[in-house]
């Protein structure tokens, strides 16, 4: 990999040990709690007190505060965990397996919040809790294949095995991924289309925007402090025989 | 690279591929069907079915609406801004109905090209402001004049 300059090539070949990612995640992880917990303190003070209603919708808008960005967080992860899964498959670095399955149960659930959110406001504001539009029909496509991935996963006992077939699974399930995002452009749906994320300026005011922007970062590190506990479990699980994981424990006992 | 991770790689790349195209032909030919309503101009060049259900979206056109008598019953034409649609319906609207506001009808046509909904849910447009932005928009947009 000639493209890729060498401290990163070597960062990754230290994460990829696992003793190494072991301990590193130990010393990242208060400081990813407090990460987030500020900003979603910030996000949620800013959101439901400080931004003002809208002016069609009054304050049942809010709820975008939490429904945009776990639509955001469910496709965010699922690519995420394709892309691991793919580098697991090439490279069979075991670290990429396990942060590709510790990924899935963290999605389902952003991408089942993004659902049931959506549908407490449709009914209201659409008049129906829910729609077979493209939209809402390829999110819940999404919710099928983050389950599909867990069953799977849990399904084959060879946990090397599992990662594979998780993989490949989440990897031709990627298809799906530009037909979420795009499908308010390419049919008529009820879905309005893309408040943000559409290149020229975006149709929310700042004062607004900006706690949606924040709840969004804050999602991300939920995001991975939810993941990265679940990969050290698995890391131990999996290594349970391994000299490092022993050599813990018993130092563990000792103390 | 390896050329055993080579092989890999390409597998995957050749695998995306081809799931990217299958989804691609299986969505090109389902486009009639995931289209979630016909608009105005599709209903009056007779692209819609007749005598079958089908939904109509459309913008209300600002003063169409009326209700006649004291029941539900109420009477507005939608728009896609180059052909209109007479539409009828009686029972509760949504919160975000109003002249001006995109809306999805499900309903059918009658024999005088009225178009008698069943249900009808608001949609909702992607802008996000509050009350005061609104207004001097609003002001800002009648001198202009001009839509949206």
């Amino acid at each position: 990999m000639f493209l890729i300059p060498d401290p990163i090539v070597r960062f990754f070949h230290r994460m990829a040990s696992p003793p190494h990612f072991y301990a590193l995640t130990e010393r990242l992880m208060p400081w990813l709690v407090v990460i987030f917990l500020l900003l979603l303190a910030a996000g949620l003070y800013g959101g439901l007190y400080l931004a003002p209603p809208d002016y069609q919708q009054g304050d049942s808008y809010r709820i975008i505060y939490i429904h945009v960005p776990s639509a955001w967080m469910s496709l965010f992860i699922y690519v995420v965990m394709a892309v691991a899964g793919g580098i697991g498959l090439v490279w069979r670095i075991k670290l990429a397996e396990i942060v590709a399955v510790s990924s899935a149960p963290v999605g389902a659930g952003f991408t089942f919040i993004a659902l049931v959110t959506g549908s407490l406001w449709g009914k209201p504001m659409w008049g129906t809790w829910w729609v077979w539009d493209a939209r809402l029909t390829s999110e819940l496509i999404l919710l099928f294949l983050y389950l599909g991935v867990i069953g799977l996963y849990g399904a084959i006992d060879d946990k090397r095995t599992a990662s594979k077939a998780v993989a490949i699974l989440a990897l031709v399930g990627v298809v799906n991924i530009p037909i979420i995002h795009y499908s308010v452009e390419w049919w008529n749906t009820l879905h309005q289309g893309p408040t943000v994320t559409k290149m020229d300026k975006p149709s929310i005011h700042v004062s607004m925007l900006i706690p949606l922007l924040l709840m969004a970062l804050a999602f991300k590190f939920y995001y991975l402090i939810a993941m990265l506990q679940r990969a050290r479990i698995e890391l131990l699980s999996r290594e349970r025989n391994a000299y490092w994981v022993k050599s813990m424990i018993s130092l563990g006992a000792e103390r | 690279m390896k050329p055993a991770r080579k092989q890999r790689l390409m597998l995957i790349v050749l695998m995306l591929i081809g799931a990217g195209f299958a989804a691609g032909f299986a969505l090109k030919s389902f486009n009639e069907n995931l289209m979630y309503f016909f608009s105005t101009t599709d209903v009056v060049e007779g692209k819609a079915p007749e005598n079958a259900l089908f939904r109509l979206g459309g913008m209300v056109v600002k003063g169409s609406v009326e209700r006649p008598g004291d029941g539900l019953t109420v009477h507005f034409k939608l728009t896609d801004f180059s052909k209109e649609v007479p539409v009828e319906y009686t029972g509760i609207l949504p919160d975000l109905f109003r002249e001006g506001q995109g809306i999805v009808a499900h309903g059918r046509l009658n024999a005088q090209g009225i178009f008698v909904a069943e249900e009808v849910l608001a949609k909702h447009d992607e802008n996000y402001m509050p009350p005061e932005v609104a207004g001097s928009l609003k002001t800002g947009m009648n001198q202009a004049t001009g839509q949206e």
